[in-house]
């Protein structure tokens, strides 16, 4: 588990329930290294702004991180974290590698607003 | 610029050790302080997974850990933070300073210490921003194993870049060092490891002047600095570790930099606007290191106390 403020996800099954019965949710998949930790920080200061947006994280080596790792979205991935949007239980929008939170704000205000 | 929101003693720019120190000294000194800080709290110590020369802190403490501890201080002594914000717009002329955040709040103060640090010096080539994150990278610790059995480039040659150069051996079945000069800016002993490392070449005195590639990274355009001659060198991914650029770019240009845009102090960090102050890497100076930002901030606020007391 990821040592976050945010909430966790921790298995295949948890994931399913996160993105099926929440309508936006965005799922940050990483380790706790540079390139991450200011993704959580910026999510962890979007959650009060976007209230409904649920935020998590998860540890991109647990086996079941799988479920981001082999998305199709992630296909030429090659730069931790893989953050995730998902809108009604389809992913709208994957990034690669660390984002401002300018980019991030634009990224949910284009998909959930 | 918005109307004021709130008025602070002083403001500080920037979360790094630098601010931090500084707003550990102002909040002492009971200075109504606010640190805005446009990344996450801590800097370039962030970027830091053991940080293993900072005096008095345990033994390979991670950049996370000491940040955390720096901003727990800062905050016991009623130091304001505003983190991961966006300064829009700033005014740092006269006697009130203001500082927009957001295309939103304005905060003013009687004195500025400028602490914005440095930022990861990319190269500036076609390519390089497409492909960042599917195959340029800047952290080899965090992107290295993407590359398991993959031929890369290592762009730079100083310490960071030999070092990483050697660690991504690991992963890659081939690391190519390219580098501008015709020598190496790193220290001899870093050089010497890197040279005997069977899986590293080095391409001296050329600069990579293209990224390639379609859907995915497939090579670079080289240019040999001595002959201009070109040559397009196949590879799988690119580590970028060519030095620190100081963030000075949304500063007024009122402000006094150098010739590589750094701010010019005094002794006493002061800069040549009445009321701004700079500390850290953001400054003209030799060694950049957290021990040398903390020494800077803590002169800095000592300096605006000075200043707002006077
Ligand atoms: C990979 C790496 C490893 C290192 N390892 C070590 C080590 O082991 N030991 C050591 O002593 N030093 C190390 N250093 C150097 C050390 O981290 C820096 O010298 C130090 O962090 C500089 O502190 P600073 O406060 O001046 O700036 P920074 O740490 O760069 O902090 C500046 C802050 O200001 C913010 N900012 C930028 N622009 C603005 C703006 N316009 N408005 C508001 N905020 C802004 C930035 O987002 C950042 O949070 C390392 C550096 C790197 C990159």
């Amino acid at each position: 588990m990821l040592n976050t403020n945010l909430k966790h996800i921790t298995s295949e099954a948890d994931f399913k329930q996160v993105i099926e019965s929440n309508e936006k949710v965005m799922v940050c998949c990483g380790r706790m290294g540079p390139m991450c930790l200011p993704v959580y920080d910026i999510m962890e200061d979007l959650e009060e702004k976007y209230e409904s947006v649920v935020f998590y994280d998860m540890a991109f080596d647990s086996p079941d991180a799988h479920v981001i790792r082999n998305h199709p979205k992630s296909a030429g991935f090659m730069g931790l974290p893989f953050t995730y949007y998902f809108k009604n239980g389809e992913a709208v929008e994957a990034t690669s590698s660390i984002q401002s939170k300018k980019q991030v704000k634009e990224l949910l205000d284009k998909h959930f607003a | 610029m918005n109307k004021i929101t709130d008025t602070y003693d002083v403001i500080v720019l920037g979360g790094g050790p630098a601010g931090l120190t500084a707003g550990i000294y102002l909040g002492r000194a009971k200075l109504k302080t606010l640190i805005i800080n446009e990344g996450s709290i801590g800097g370039q110590m962030v970027l830091t997974h053991a940080i293993a020369n900072y005096p008095g802190a345990k033994v390979d403490i991670s950049g996370r850990d000491l940040s955390l501890d720096m901003k727990a201080q800062a905050k016991t002594f009623g130091c304001k933070i505003e983190s991961n914000v966006e300064v829009t717009s700033m005014d740092l002329s006269g006697e009130l300073k203001q500082i927009e955040i957001d295309d939103d709040e304005v905060f003013a103060a009687k004195a500025v210490i400028v602490a914005t640090g440095g930022t990861p010096r990319s190269m500036g080539v076609p390519g390089e921003t497409k492909f960042k994150g599917s195959g340029v990278s800047y952290c080899a610790t965090c992107d290295g194993d993407f590359f398991e059995g993959k031929e890369i480039i290592v762009v730079g040659g100083g310490n960071s870049a030999l070092e990483e150069a050697v660690s991504l051996t690991q992963y890659a079945s081939k690391v190519t060092v390219i580098h501008q000069f015709d020598h190496f800016q790193a220290t001899e002993h870093a050089v010497k490891i890197a040279r005997e490392n069977e899986k590293i070449a080095f391409i001296m005195e050329s600069e990579i002047q293209a990224v390639l590639g379609d859907q995915t990274l497939t090579g670079v355009e080289l240019m040999n600095m001595k002959t201009n001659q070109r040559s397009i060198v196949s590879t799988d991914g690119i580590f970028v570790f060519i030095g620190y650029v100081a963030n000075t770019v949304a500063l007024p240009g009122s402000l006094a930099l150098n010739s590589r845009n750094e701010i010019v102090t005094d002794a006493a960090m002061m800069t040549n606007l009445d009321g701004v102050f700079a500390a850290g890497d953001v400054r003209e100076k030799r060694y950049r290191q957290i021990t040398t930002a903390v020494s800077d901030g803590t002169i800095a606020a000592l300096s605006a106390i000075d200043f707002i007391q006077s």
